[in-house]
C-alpha cells in the first residue's frame, strides 16, 4: 500500500494547525481547532483507501478492481455527520456558558486561575475532612487507655 | 439456599416501607427470617451429620465456569446456625433498643437483615468467586452500618478505615483465589480442599488468601479496624463485630485447613500473627476504661486465639477449635448485649464513671457474669470444655514433638492469662459498687431486652451439658483433618494435664488482678514499638496528598493546561511507538492527480490562517476553505457521496456558526494566555508530525489484499449499485443506528441547552404572536398572502388629501403580494426582496430533489444523510430569509418528534425481522418497474435510509430553533430589558424578530409601574 505524499502533509499541517489553537483558551478558538482536527482526521481515514480509483458506484462496463475502496469512505461519511452534530452541540455549550454566567465582555474565556485556587482548597478540605474524621475515632481510642496511677 | 437468599434480598428491599408503617416493632418481624432459616438448617442436620451436604448448583456464567454453587456440609452448617441464630435474637433485641425516632431506623434495618443474609450466602457459597463476591458485600455493609449515625466524625472514620482495610486485604485474596482456580483448574472451594494445589501457584495462592482472611478477622497488623468500628450502634458491634462477619476469617481458615495445614507458608502465617494477636489484643484490653472496647480489644485476642487453634492442622485442634468458635460467639455477643443496655441503662460505658450496678440491675448482673464465665474459661460453662479440649489437643502435638505446638501453647496460655485479668476488670467495672465513685443514676429500662443475651448465656451453660448433643456437628468437621479420633470434648476429662494448665493460668489471672496497679503502670512505661493504627493513617494521609498533588498538577490552568498535558502525552507515546515501529509503506507517491498538491498548498495555508488570525468569523470561513477544499478532493478521487455530504454539512457549519457568534462580543480579551504562544506552536508542529508518522504507518500495516474485493458482489445482493450506501444502509446498518442514535442525543442535546425550560415544540408559529399578524389559513397556502408595503419600504403620500375621494393608485401600492409567509414579522431594513423571492422558488425544488436523493441513493449519489440534509439546507434558507416564525411555517412540526420517527424507522427495521424469524437488520426487497424513473426497488433497507432521512433534518431544524430562533428571541428580550433594541449585531446577514410590532407594547409595560397598577386598582374598587 502506497500514500499520497501530499496528502500526509496536507493532514499533517491541518492537525498542528488544530491542535495548536485548541490550547487558547477561547471556547470558539477551541471549537475552530476541533474542526480543523476533524477535517485532519477525515483525511487521515480517507488517506487508508490507498490509491484512488473511480467511484465505487456499479454500473455498466465498470471493472470492480478499478474503484476506489468503500470501507474508508463509509467511515469519513458517518464522521462528517457526527462532526456537524458535535460541532452544533459544542456551539450550543459556548453560548450557554456565557449566557448562564453572564460573561458579558469577557466573551467565551473562562478564568481558570480562580478554579485552579478553589480546586486547591476543595482538595485541601477533602484531606482536611478525612483526617479530622480519622482524628475524633483515634482521640476516642486513646482516650479509654488507663492513665498512669499516681 | 438460594431461595432463602431471595427472601433476605425481598424482605430486605421491603424493610424501609416496613419501618415506616410499624416503626421499631418492625425488628420482630424481621427477625422470623433469620429464625425460619435456623429452623430449616436444624432439619439439614441428620443428613449433614451422615455425611450427605445439601448441595445446589445453577449455572452462571458458563464462560468462566462460575456458577451460582451452594453447599451445606457440617462447617458450613455450623456457621450457618450461628450466623441465623444469632441474628434472630440480635434482631430481636434491636426493637427494644431503638426507639421509634431514631432517625434513619429503616435503612439500619434493612442493612442489618441484609447482612444477616450475605453472611449465610457467605457461609455456604461453593463457588469461590460467589463466596469473594460475598466477601466484600460483608465489608460494604458493615462500612454502612458502622457509620450509622452519619453526622459523627468518628463513626465516619471509623468506617471508612474498616472498609479499606477489609478491601485491601479483599483484593489481595482474590488474586489467591485466581492463582488457585487457575492452578487447580475448577472454582469450587470443596474440590479445591479434596485436591489441594501445591507448588508455587498453591503457597501464593495460600499466602494471599491467608492475608484476606487476617485482614478480615483483625489479626495483627490488622486489628485496629476492630476497636475503632465500636462507633457503630451495639447490636452491630455484638453481630458483625463479635459475632459473625469477623468469623469469616476464621471460617475461611477452618474451612482450607484440611487441605493447606501442612504447606510451608502455612504455620509461620497462621501460628505467629495468631500468637501475636492473642497477646496484643488481651493487653490492650487490660488497660480500657471504656466497657465497649474493653470487649472489642479482647475480641480482637479472642479472634487471634480462634485463627491459632483452627489453623493449627490437628483433627483435636479442630475439633478444639470449633468449640471455642461456638463459645466465643454465644458469650461475646451476650456481653456486648449486656454493655448496650448499661450504655443506655447508665448513659455512660466508662466504668469509672459507673458504681452499684450489680445490685439495682441483678439479672444482668447475672447473664453478664454467666457469659463473662464462659468467657475466662471457668467450668461449668463452654468456654470451659473448648479452653479444656484446646490445651489437651496442644499438649498433644507437644508430646508428639511438634515444635510449632510449643509456641502455640505458650502463647495460649499467655493470652488465657489476659483475657482471664481482662474478666475481671470487665465484671467489676460494669457491676462493682466502687469506694470513691457515687451511684450511678439509672433510667428505666424495659424486661424484654435481656430475653437475648440471657438466651445467649444460658445457652452458654446449657451447651456445656449437652456436649454429647453438640459434639457431632463439630467432629464431622474435625474428622476431615489427619489424626486419631479417640479425644471427645467433655466437662470432666479427670485429672488430665489440660486441668492443671487451666489451674495455672486461674492462678497467674489472679496475680494480674491483684497487681493491677503496677501492671498499670507497667503497660504506661511501655510505649509501642509498631502502632499500626498510626501507620495507617500515615499512609492514608501521604496517599491522600499525593493524590491531590498529582490531580492539581495534571489539571492545572485549566481546559487549556490539560489539553496540552494530553496532547503532550499523545506525542510522547505514540511518538516513541511510531520510532520503534519498522512497518513503513512501500513507496510513496508525491501526489495522485496534478491539481491535489494545488488544493492541498491552498487548505493548509487556510488552516494555518485560521488558527492565526485574531477575528473569529474570519476563522470560521477559513475553516470552510479547508471544508469545501476537502469536498474537491474527495470528488475528484472516486468519493462523490463524501464531495456531496461534505458540501453540505459545511454550509450548514459555516451558517451555525455565524447564528452563534453574532451574539458573542467581537474583541477577545486575550490575557496571559495558559499556554505561550511558542510552546502552542510547539506542541501543535509536533502533534502534526506524530500524526503523519502514523499515518504512514497505517498505511504500512496494511498488507493483505483489501476487503474492498468482495463489497461489489455483496452490493449487488442487496440490490444496490452504490457500494457506498448499501454499506450504510445494510452491510454495516448497526454503525449507522448507532450514529443516528448519537445524532439524536446531540440534537436533544442542543435543543436542553439553549431552552431553559424545555425541549418540546417546533419552531414558533405566527398564531404564537397574537394580533399583530393574522394567521394564514393553511388551505390557502397556495395563494399569496398580501400584506402592507409599508412592510418593505416607506408608505406613498396619498395624492388626493381631500375627503371623500379615494386615490386607487396609492391603494394598490399601499399592499403587496408577499413571498414569504412570515416576512412581515421582521423590520423592513433586515428584509431583502430578492432573498425572499429565491428561497421562495427554491425551496420547495429543494424538497423534492432531497426526496430523490433518499431514494435514488442505493444506486447513484445521494441516500438518508444527504437527502436530509439538504432538506435541512433548505430550511435554513427559509430561516435567513424570513425569520424564527418563518421557519416554523415551513417546517410546522416538532423536531423532537421528527427525530424519535427516524429512530423508531431505523430500529424498527433493525428489528422487525425478529418477528419473521430472520436475523436483525436482515433485508427484504420490493421491486417494480415504474415508468419515469425505472426500475424500482423498495427494500427495507429505504425503510432505514428514510428514518436517517428524518433524524438528519430532525437535527438541522433543532440546531435552527435553538441556535438561530431561540438565540434570537433571548437576544430581543436582553435588549428589551437593557433598552438597546439595536445591538451590534447589524453586521449580520439573517432576520432580526418582529421588532416593529413587539415595541409599543414592551414600551407600555415598562410605563406600568407599581404605584399607576395600585391606582387603577383603587379606581376600579371605587
Amino acid at each position: 500500500m502506497t500514500a499520497s505524499l501530499t496528502l500526509v502533509v496536507l493532514m499533517a499541517v491541518l492537525f498542528g494547525a488544530g491542535i495548536s489553537i485548541m490550547l487558547e483558551r477561547s471556547l470558539t478558538r477551541v471549537l475552530i481547532g476541533f474542526l480543523l482536527v476533524g477535517n485532519a482526521v477525515n483525511i487521515l481515514i480517507y488517506l487508508m483507501s490507498g490509491a484512488p480509483g473511480t467511484a465505487p458506484i456499479l454500473g455498466e462496463g465498470l471493472d470492480p478492481d478499478e474503484i476506489s475502496d468503500p470501507l474508508p469512505q463509509v467511515f469519513v461519511l458517518t464522521s462528517i455527520v457526527i462532526n456537524l452534530g458535535i460541532t452544533a452541540f459544542m456551539l450550543a455549550l459556548v453560548y450557554r456558558s456565557w449566557w448562564l454566567a453572564q460573561l458579558g465582555e469577557k466573551g467565551d474565556l473562562v478564568d481558570d486561575e480562580a478554579e485552579d485556587l478553589e480546586d486547591a482548597e476543595e482538595a485541601a478540605d477533602l484531606i482536611r475532612s478525612s483526617a479530622a474524621d480519622d482524628a475524633a475515632i483515634q482521640e476516642l481510642l486513646d482516650a479509654s487507655d488507663e492513665e498512669v496511677p499516681r | 439456599m438460594i431461595a432463602c437468599l431471595g427472601a433476605f434480598a425481598v424482605v430486605a428491599v421491603l424493610t424501609p416501607l416496613l419501618t415506616r408503617l410499624m416503626g421499631r416493632r418492625v425488628f420482630a418481624i424481621l427477625a422470623l427470617l433469620p429464625a425460619a432459616v435456623f429452623v430449616l438448617l436444624l432439619t439439614w442436620l441428620p443428613g449433614v451429620l451422615a455425611g450427605e451436604p445439601v448441595v445446589e448448583s445453577v449455572p452462571w456464567i458458563p464462560a468462566l465456569d462460575i456458577a451460582l454453587s451452594f453447599r451445606v456440609d457440617a462447617l458450613a452448617l455450623l456457621l450457618a446456625l450461628i450466623v441465623t441464630g444469632i441474628g434472630a435474637l440480635v434482631l430481636l433485641y434491636c426493637m427494644h433498643y431503638f426507639a421509634d425516632d431514631e432517625p434513619a431506623l429503616g435503612r439500619f434495618a434493612a442493612l442489618l437483615l441484609a447482612f444477616a443474609g450475605v453472611m449465610f450466602g457467605l457461609v455456604t457459597a461453593d463457588d469461590v468467586f460467589i463466596l469473594f463476591t460475598f466477601w466484600e458485600a460483608t465489608s460494604v455493609l458493615s462500612y454502612l452500618l458502622i457509620g450509622h449515625y452519619t453526622g459523627r466524625k468518628e463513626s465516619r472514620g471509623a468506617a471508612l478505615q474498616a472498609l479499606t482495610v477489609t478491601t485491601l486485604g479483599g483484593l489481595a485474596m482474590l488474586v489467591g483465589l485466581v492463582l488457585l482456580v487457575a492452578a487447580g483448574g475448577t472454582s469450587s472451594l470443596s474440590e479445591l480442599v479434596a485436591n489441594p494445589v501445591d507448588g508455587v501457584a498453591g503457597a501464593w495462592g495460600i499466602a494471599l488468601v491467608l492475608v484476606g482472611a487476617i485482614s478480615k478477622s483483625a489479626l495483627v497488623p490488622f486489628h485496629f479496624w476492630l476497636p475503632a468500628a465500636m462507633a457503630a450502634p451495639t447490636p452491630v458491634s455484638a453481630y458483625l463485630h463479635a459475632a459473625a462477619m469477623v468469623k469469616a476469617g476464621v471460617y475461611l481458615v477452618a474451612r482450607l485447613a484440611p487441605g493447606y495445614a501442612d504447606l510451608t507458608v502455612w504455620h509461620p502465617i497462621v501460628i505467629t500473627l495468631g500468637v501475636l494477636t492473642m497477646l496484643v489484643g488481651g493487653w490492650r484490653a487490660l488497660r480500657q476504661y471504656d466497657l465497649k472496647l474493653l470487649l472489642a480489644y479482647g475480641t480482637v485476642s479472642q479472634l487471634g486465639f480462634l485463627v491459632l487453634v483452627t489453623g493449627f492442622g490437628t483433627r483435636d485442634a479442630a475439633l478444639a477449635g470449633v468449640a471455642l468458635l461456638v463459645a466465643h460467639a454465644l458469650f461475646k455477643a451476650a456481653l456486648f448485649l449486656v454493655v448496650g443496655i448499661v450504655d443506655h441503662a447508665a448513659g455512660t460505658r466508662d466504668w469509672r464513671k459507673l458504681s452499684g450496678l450489680g445490685r439495682r440491675m441483678p439479672v444482668i448482673t447475672v447473664i453478664a457474669i454467666v457469659a463473662a464465665a464462659s468467657m475466662a474459661g471457668v467450668p461449668p460453662l463452654f468456654g470451659f470444655v473448648a479452653k479444656e479440649a484446646v490445651f489437651a489437643a496442644f499438649l498433644d502435638a507437644v508430646a508428639q514433638g511438634d515444635q510449632w505446638a510449643w509456641i502455640a501453647l505458650v502463647g495460649a496460655v499467655l493470652g488465657s492469662v489476659l483475657t482471664v485479668a481482662y474478666t475481671v476488670r470487665f465484671v467489676w467495672g460494669a457491676f462493682a459498687t466502687k469506694a470513691d465513685a457515687a451511684p450511678t443514676p439509672l433510667h428505666g429500662e424495659g424486661r424484654a431486652i435481656i430475653a437475648a443475651p440471657g438466651l445467649l448465656a444460658a445457652a452458654s451453660l446449657v451447651f456445656a451439658f449437652a456436649v454429647p448433643l453438640v459434639e457431632p456437628l463439630l467432629a464431622a468437621y474435625a474428622d476431615e483433618l489427619p489424626g486419631p479420633h479417640e479425644f471427645h470434648l467433655a466437662l470432666w476429662h479427670g485429672l488430665a494435664p489440660a486441668l492443671a494448665v487451666s489451674a495455672a493460668v486461674f492462678t497467674f489471672g489472679a496475680l494480674l488482678v491483684w497487681g493491677r496497679q503496677r501492671v498499670a503502670r507497667l503497660q504506661a512505661s511501655i510505649t509501642p514499638v509498631l502502632d499500626s493504627a498510626r501507620g495507617y493513617l500515615g499512609v492514608v494521609s501521604v496517599v491522600d496528598r499525593l493524590a491531590a498533588a498529582v490531580t492539581t498538577a495534571i489539571q492545572h490552568r485549566g481546559l487549556p493546561g490539560y489539553l496540552a498535558i494530553i496532547v503532550a502525552v499523545f506525542i510522547g507515546g505514540l511518538g516513541v511507538a511510531s520510532v520503534m515501529n519498522t512497518t513503513w509503506p512501500d513507496g510513496v507517491r508525491l501526489w495522485d492527480y496534478p491539481a491535489q498538491p494545488f488544493l492541498a498548498l491552498v487548505m493548509a495555508v487556510a488552516g494555518i490562517a485560521a488558527a492565526t488570525v485574531r477575528q473569529r468569523l474570519t476563522a470560521v470561513l477559513l475553516v470552510g476553505v479547508t471544508g469545501y477544499g476537502l469536498v474537491l478532493l474527495f470528488g475528484m478521487s472516486g468519493a462523490p457521496d463524501l464531495a456531496l455530504t461534505q458540501a453540505l454539512v459545511e454550509t450548514v457549519v459555516v451558517v451555525v456558526f455565524v447564528l452563534v457568534l453574532r451574539r458573542l462580543p467581537q474583541r477577545i480579551a486575550q490575557r496571559n494566555p495558559p499556554v505561550h504562544k511558542l510552546a502552542r506552536g510547539i506542541i501543535g508542529a509536533l502533534a502534526g508530525v506524530v500524526m503523519a508518522v502514523i499515518g504512514l504507518v497505517a498505511i504500512g500495516a496494511r498488507i493483505q489484499p483489501t476487503i474492498a474485493d468482495g463489497l461489489p458482489a455483496l452490493a449487488l445482493e442487496a440490490h444496490g449499485k452504490n457500494i457506498v450506501n448499501v454499506m450504510l444502509v445494510d452491510i454495516r446498518a448497526w454503525d449507522t443506528l448507532g450514529e443516528i442514535s448519537v445524532l439524536v442525543a446531540v440534537a436533544t442535546g442542543v435543543a436542553s441547552l439553549i431552552f431553559v425550560s424545555g425541549r418540546t415544540g417546533g419552531a414558533p408559529r405566527l398564531e404564537d404572536l397574537g394580533d399583530d399578524v393574522e394567521p394564514v389559513d393553511r388551505r390557502e397556502r397556495l395563494r399569496p398572502v398580501p400584506e402592507p408595503a409599508s412592510s418593505i419600504r416607506a408608505p406613498r403620500t396619498s395624492l388626493a388629501n381631500t375627503e371623500g375621494e379615494t386615490d386607487a393608485a396609492a391603494d394598490a401600492a399601499g399592499t403587496r403580494q408577499t413571498w414569504l409567509l412570515a416576512g412581515r414579522t421582521l423590520s423592513p431594513r433586515n428584509r431583502s426582496i430578492l432573498i425572499e423571492v429565491l428561497v421562495r422558488l427554491l425551496f420547495h425544488p429543494a424538497i423534492v430533489v432531497s426526496v430523490f436523493l433518499l431514494f435514488a441513493g442505493h444506486n447513484a449519489p445521494g441516500g438518508g444523510f444527504a437527502g436530509g440534509l439538504l432538506a435541512g439546507l433548505a430550511l435554513v434558507a427559509r430561516y435567513l430569509a424570513g425569520g424564527r416564525y418563518e421557519l416554523g411555517e415551513a417546517a410546522p412540526v416538532d423536531a423532537g418528534r421528527l427525530l424519535g420517527t427516524g429512530l423508531l424507522l431505523a430500529a424498527g427495521t433493525a428489528a422487525a425481522p425478529l418477528l419473521f424469524g430472520g436475523a436483525p437488520l436482515e433485508s427484504a426487497w420490493f421491486e417494480t418497474d415504474v415508468p419515469v424513473l425505472g426500475t424500482l426497488s423498495i427494500g427495507t433497507s429505504t425503510l432505514f435510509d428514510l428514518g436517517v432521512y428524518l433524524v438528519v433534518v430532525g437535527l438541522v431544524l433543532d440546531i435552527l430553533r435553538a441556535l438561530g430562533g431561540e438565540v434570537d428571541r433571548q437576544e430581543e428580550q436582553a435588549g428589551d430589558e437593557t433598552g438597546e433594541l439595536d445591538g451590534d449585531v447589524d453586521d449580520l446577514e439573517q432576520g432580526e424578530g418582529p421588532e416593529i410590532a413587539e415595541r409599543p407594547e414592551h414600551v407600555d409595560a415598562e410605563l406600568e409601574t407599581p404605584l399607576t397598577g395600585a391606582g387603577r386598582a383603587g379606581e376600579t374598587r371605587t
